[in-house]
């Protein structure tokens, strides 16, 4: 039996069931999850725009094209904390690699940000700026990276928190604290200089500085790509090891 | 005879997570006694050895807590021995509880292909075997319902009929066969006979002791982390029960 095709399919089902579930709950499934992050969107450019009043152009699509990325990155973190303990039954009971159920619900949320680049590129319409031939490869190569950072995420935080079951309130302190400290809803030339060094030690910064990049610039910086691909990978590979450390006692302590 | 599980010598221990799982906040609060507790371990299986031949139906007996569940959890490959080894041979399909793995908002037909996949089918695979495992499992006008509107009979008329389709070379049953009405119950009973005929080897947990005669070519009794006894599932089951009505 060739098990690379079998692994195919199980990813697949695993990844269609949490799209599934997630259309199927309510009849305007596709809508509720652009909805958010664009309700979001509002409210940011309400308070920054006309109260705090920031200095930007284009300030809803320079919103939407850190915040589209963003809800990818906190659903699937935030949806990783208790997705083990969600699937005790399986884990006790039948023996398939433990690491395609946080990839499961990675893949759900990539599938869903996919769906939603219409959206962005409706209001780079909007706001007349012209595709660019690095969206082509740029797009692709930025989900990469963002999918690397994620997706290694995930594995720590799902399988600490099968140890540590407190995991769970502190990773959403943690993306809360996350969102603010990165440049989502405000640039990074507004940082002050001596703060900025700082923020390379966040691994969504480059990431999300690349998508603003793309979606308002229509390039992408190779240097902060290479740091955010070495960064990315360097995440995925310690959340790897984790997680495999930690896979042999999730059936002994569920 | 070819064996198809053998269980050398193996020990399986758990730790004592008690501190662990009950969250950071705990395990820093309680930190000398914490530290302490993740070093200790408590033994589940000691040294245990035995071989289960190829199409042979094994059962075990014992009380909660005997260690049962551990012994098919090292079976499936779930477990990992601390000392000692596990070999099984060929596929290897569990019996799931009632409705694990299924999900509610699915449909049965969604369901079937989710968890024939999870138990180690190709996709394709059960798309052939779709239209059996339906009609076996009688469920014919709700199998494009969402699995939320079944009732738990159906539910696991379902999760059986996706086993009775696999191919498996092992079969493990852990305390299943008490579901669905008297129909259904003596329905799965005959599809494991046919298992049996097959030359499916399998390895079942019960406590019901008449199945275990009826059903097994040998029973393994496991007391106090060990084998007590192995053999004739008459003589076995008539020590247990002799034992169980001493006390």
């Amino acid at each position: 039996m060739s098990s690379l095709s079998y692994y195919k399919d199980l990813i697949f089902v695993l990844t269609a069931k949490e799209i599934k579930v997630k259309y199927k709950n309510n009849f305007f499934g596709y809508i509720w999850s652009i909805l958010h992050p664009l309700s979001m969107a509002m409210v940011f450019y309400f308070a920054f725009k006309f109260v705090m009043k920031i200095p930007l152009k284009n300030f809803t699509l320079f919103l939407i094209s850190g915040l589209f990325p963003w809800q990818w990155f906190s659903n699937s973190v935030g949806a990783s904390s208790t997705i083990l303990i969600g699937n005790a039954s399986l884990i006790k009971k039948v023996n398939f690699p433990r690491h395609f159920i946080p990839l499961a619900i990675v893949l759900n949320d990539l599938f869903h940000f996919v769906m939603s680049l219409p959206v962005i590129f409706g209001f780079e319409f909007f706001y007349k700026v012209s595709p660019t031939l690095a969206w082509s490869y740029g797009i692709p190569l930025l989900i990469l990276t963002q999918f690397l950072i994620t997706f290694g995420f995930s594995l720590i935080v799902s399988s600490i928190n099968l140890f540590f079951r407190d995991m769970e309130r502190i990773v959403l302190i943690g993306l809360n604290i996350l969102f603010y400290l990165t440049p989502i809803v405000y640039d990074i030339s507004l940082v002050p200089e001596r703060f900025k060094t700082f923020f390379f030690l966040n691994p969504l910064y480059p990431v999300i500085e690349e998508w603003h990049g793309i979606f308002l610039k229509g390039f992408i910086d190779w240097r902060l790509y290479c740091i955010s691909l070495f960064q990315a990978t360097a995440i995925f590979l310690l959340g790897f090891l984790i997680f495999k450390k930690l896979s042999w006692k999730f059936a002994e302590v569920l | 005879m070819k064996e198809a599980i053998i269980f050398e010598n193996v020990t399986k221990t758990y730790p004592y997570y008690g501190y662990v799982t009950a969250g950071f906040k705990n395990f820093i609060l309680h930190l000398p006694k914490a530290i302490k507790n993740t070093k200790k371990r408590f033994v589940a299986l000691d040294e245990v050895s035995f071989k289960v031949y190829k199409g042979e139906c094994v059962g075990v007996i014992g009380k909660n807590g005997a260690g049962k569940s551990t012994l098919l959890g090292l079976a499936a490959g779930v477990l990992k021995p601390d000392k000692g080894r596990v070999i099984t041979k060929g596929r290897v399909s569990p019996l799931l509880e009632l409705g694990a793995g299924f999900h509610p908002e699915l449909t049965g037909r969604e369901n079937i292909i989710l968890n024939g996949v999870l138990l180690g089918m190709t996709k394709r695979e059960v798309e052939k075997k779709m239209d059996q495992i339906v009609e076996f499992s009688e469920l014919e006008e709700f199998i494009d319902q969402p699995l939320r509107t079944y009732s738990s009979g159906m539910v696991a008329r379902l999760g059986f009929s996706i086993i009775a389709h696999l191919d498996p070379d092992i079969l493990l049953v852990d305390e299943i066969l008490a579901v669905g009405d008297i129909d259904f119950q003596k329905k799965c009973m005959d599809k494991i006979m046919n298992f049996r005929k097959d030359g499916v080897t399998i390895l079942l947990v019960s406590h019901n002791l008449e199945q275990v005669k009826k059903l097994c070519d040998r029973a393994i009794w496991i007391d106090q982390r060990k084998i007590k006894a192995i053999g004739d599932p008459d003589e076995v089951c008539k020590a247990y029960s002799s034992l169980l009505a001493c006390v």
